[in-house]
């Protein structure tokens, strides 16, 4: 996995709320048995009409806005449990997606494969939409080891569990550390009654 | 000290080892794996040279990537056949059990590990999929994960997890005629929205969960997830042991009594405290039906699209063809799917077929039945509900996800609506630009009957 530490980048706003995994990747795309080109069917189905042109007025076909920080609306990632979500949004080149609210599996994926979540205040993610929709050259800066996110609507501290820091950080990932812990498992298996 | 939930008890029988200050190191008893979220994970393994921990404890199935019709033949979509040619092969070399395309227990993850007595109350069990809240319904905790957890549970059958917090949902009281188990979860869904679950696991309570069937259970706990909540569970009671006890992979003899020792000792104690709570009274529950692009934009089938000034709802109607206060009632539909992990067991068609009976579908309408699995297609024929659908013009297709996330050729076209007994109303899901209705099987079936949507309520009275 990359290491995350530090970050200062623009910002794609996408101020739809309730995106779920289904949006960011259609499950006709999932028939891949690799991880690579994801990012290519990001949104698939509101960047492309069906015959494969660009919808000109979704925001990743506009040049106007770019950057690996993406702004997004509240419960971001709902729905499916397809870590293909996170591969394509780290494939099209993402590495930060901030939003209100995050679901559960979306979050620990992202986590998974470098791509830094950071929850934000409702009344921030509204401020941060309108300061990028108005200037989008607007730097935004992620200091993740003091947990700090910089932007014209203000500095804010955010909160990571401090494990799953540790792991950005150095770019771990779960495997090694649950292997680690060989002797703890198989003694649970053995000393458990059910 | 206040009591233990459920949900405590059986996590706490499962902790490893806690990481100061950071998560804890969960064993899972189970782990259910299908083709499309396990490749990556075994490729993982493979790169870093880690075998398989615990093959014995691996179940695996073809069930998302699957065609319904001919399965007998080779798979035409060249993806799809890597894909599955790559899970036999996966599974082959590490010693695991796959029930593939074909086999008598081949079928959708959630629908063959519950009727093979492979989920059993009180285990872990994780799947590559959201839908695996359905074991919840055995009292077990059961969870979606992402393809890295597949792999971690591959190198050493745990996973890192943080505690979620707990949240109950009371439903108490007497259910209306033909208001169903999905008829329940939407209800409950569209009062709390899709996100009031999130970083919550869910314990469903009140005597309208303890008086379901076990089908029932499952139905409300495979749509957990849709409210956000990873997981969702009932207490194991006599319906639940009854259920389980004689399935091919329960435990059987002394195993089985002393296990159930324990199993009663789990459900929840009466001084447990959850971190959230929400009641409702069965009396106003109705048969729903959604009108937007998520589980939560659930209505009555009597009642009105709300009006209200908001841009998710104009966004969701805009992509469903909707307008705001109108009655879905007598919207034409030419596509009716009753399958999918939420709503494809005996129990569902027993119910489809005795409204469909004697019945005649309506010309305009395609529909699709899609049992969960090669047993309960078996048991389709064994009760003559074959012959009911057939007589009355439904298709009859073969075990599998189909249409519910039409990754195979079962897909509704663009701009045509489905009512679809499945668990998602996103946009895109049942195939580019289809739009969904979700609905319990008898809604279904009564609105492949009338060629639109109807007020079954009239129609039962």
């Amino acid at each position: 996995m990359e290491k995350f530490i530090k970050l200062t980048d623009t910002a794609v706003p996408l101020p739809i709320e309730n995106i779920d995994t289904d949006q960011i990747i259609p499950a006709r795309f999932l028939k891949s048995t690799d991880k690579q080109g994801f990012g290519d069917n990001v949104f698939r189905d509101w960047r492309y009409d069906h015959e494969g042109n660009e919808n000109k007025d979704f925001v990743l076909n506009d040049d106007t806005y770019g950057g690996s920080i993406l702004v997004a609306g509240d419960n971001f990632g709902c729905g499916s449990s397809r870590e293909h979500a996170a591969w394509a949004i780290a494939g099209y080149g993402f590495k930060v997606v901030i939003s209100s609210f995050f679901a559960d599996i979306f979050k620990g994926n992202a986590l998974n494969n470098g791509i830094l979540p950071i929850q934000v205040t409702p009344e921030y993610l509204k401020e941060l939409l309108q300061i990028i929709k108005e200037k989008p050259e607007t730097k935004l800066t992620i200091d993740l080891e003091n947990q700090v996110l910089s932007s014209p609507a203000g500095e804010l501290e955010f909160e990571i569990d401090p494990y799953k820091k540790v792991c950005m950080i150095n770019g771990y990932d779960d495997i090694d550390f649950l292997i680690s812990k060989k002797d703890k498992i198989e003694a649970f298996e053995r000393e458990r009654s059910f | 000290m206040a009591g233990k939930t459920l949900f405590d008890k059986v996590w706490d029988a499962h902790v490893v080892d806690t990481v100061p200050n950071g998560p804890q190191v969960l064993y899972i008893d189970k782990h259910l794996i299908h083709e499309v979220t396990s490749p990556q994970a075994f490729s993982e393994l493979e790169e870093r040279g880690i075998p398989v921990a615990r093959p014995d404890q691996i179940v695996a199935t073809a069930d998302h990537n699957t065609p319904t019709i001919d399965q007998h033949l080779p798979v035409r979509d060249l993806l799809s056949r890597n894909q599955l040619k790559q899970l036999t092969e996966n599974c082959e070399k590490h010693g695991i059990t796959l029930y593939g395309l074909g086999h008598k227990y081949n079928g959708i993850v959630h629908v063959m590990a519950p009727e093979l007595g492979i989920t059993q109350p009180g285990m872990t069990m994780v799947c590559g999929d959201s839908h695996t809240s359905t074991h919840g319904a055995f009292g077990t905790i059961a969870f979606g994960i992402g393809t890295s957890q597949v792999a971690q549970v591959f190198a050493s059958q745990c996973l890192l997890l943080t505690k979620p917090k707990s949240l109950r949902v009371n439903v108490n009281g007497k259910l209306k005629p033909n208001v169903l188990p999905k008829d329940v979860i939407l209800y409950v869904i569209s009062q709390i929205g899709t996100n009031a679950g999130t970083g919550y696991f869910c314990e469903y309570a009140g005597n309208v969960f303890e008086e379901m069937s076990m089908e029932g259970r499952m139905t409300v706990c495979n749509m957990s997830i849709e409210m956000g909540a990873r997981g969702g569970m009932i207490a194991p009671d006599q319906t639940t042991f009854d259920y389980v006890k004689g399935r091919e992979f329960a435990p059987e003899g002394a195993e089985w009594d002393k296990k159930l020792e324990y199993l009663k000792t789990l459900p929840t104690d009466a001084d447990a405290v959850f971190d959230k709570e929400y009641s409702f009274d069965a009396s106003q529950i109705e048969p729903m039906v959604t009108y937007g692009t998520n589980p939560g934009m659930g209505i009555k089938v009597t009642g009105t699209i709300p009006d209200k000034d908001d841009v998710n709802l104009e966004k969701a109607l805009a992509y469903m063809n909707f307008k705001k206060g109108e009655s879905l009632i007598d919207k034409p539909i030419n596509y009716v799917f009753i399958g999918s992990c939420t709503n494809s067991r005996i129990e569902d068609f027993r119910i489809a077929a005795n409204f469909v009976k004697g019945k005649q579908k309506a010309a305009n309408v395609n529909a699709w039945l899609v049992p969960g699995s090669q047993q309960v297609a078996k048991q389709l024929v064994e009760e003559g509900l074959d012959k009911v659908f057939t007589e009355a013009g439904f298709a009859l297709r073969q075990p599998g996800c189909s249409a519910c996330l039409a990754m195979n050729d079962d897909k509704i076209p663009e701009g045509e609506y489905c009512v679809s007994t499945s668990n998602r109303n996103f946009e895109g899901r049942q195939g580019q630009g289809a739009r969904t209705i979700l609905a319990s099987p008898l809604m279904a079936a009564a609105t492949a009957v009338a060629g639109k949507i109807t007020d079954i309520t009239k129609q039962l009275n």
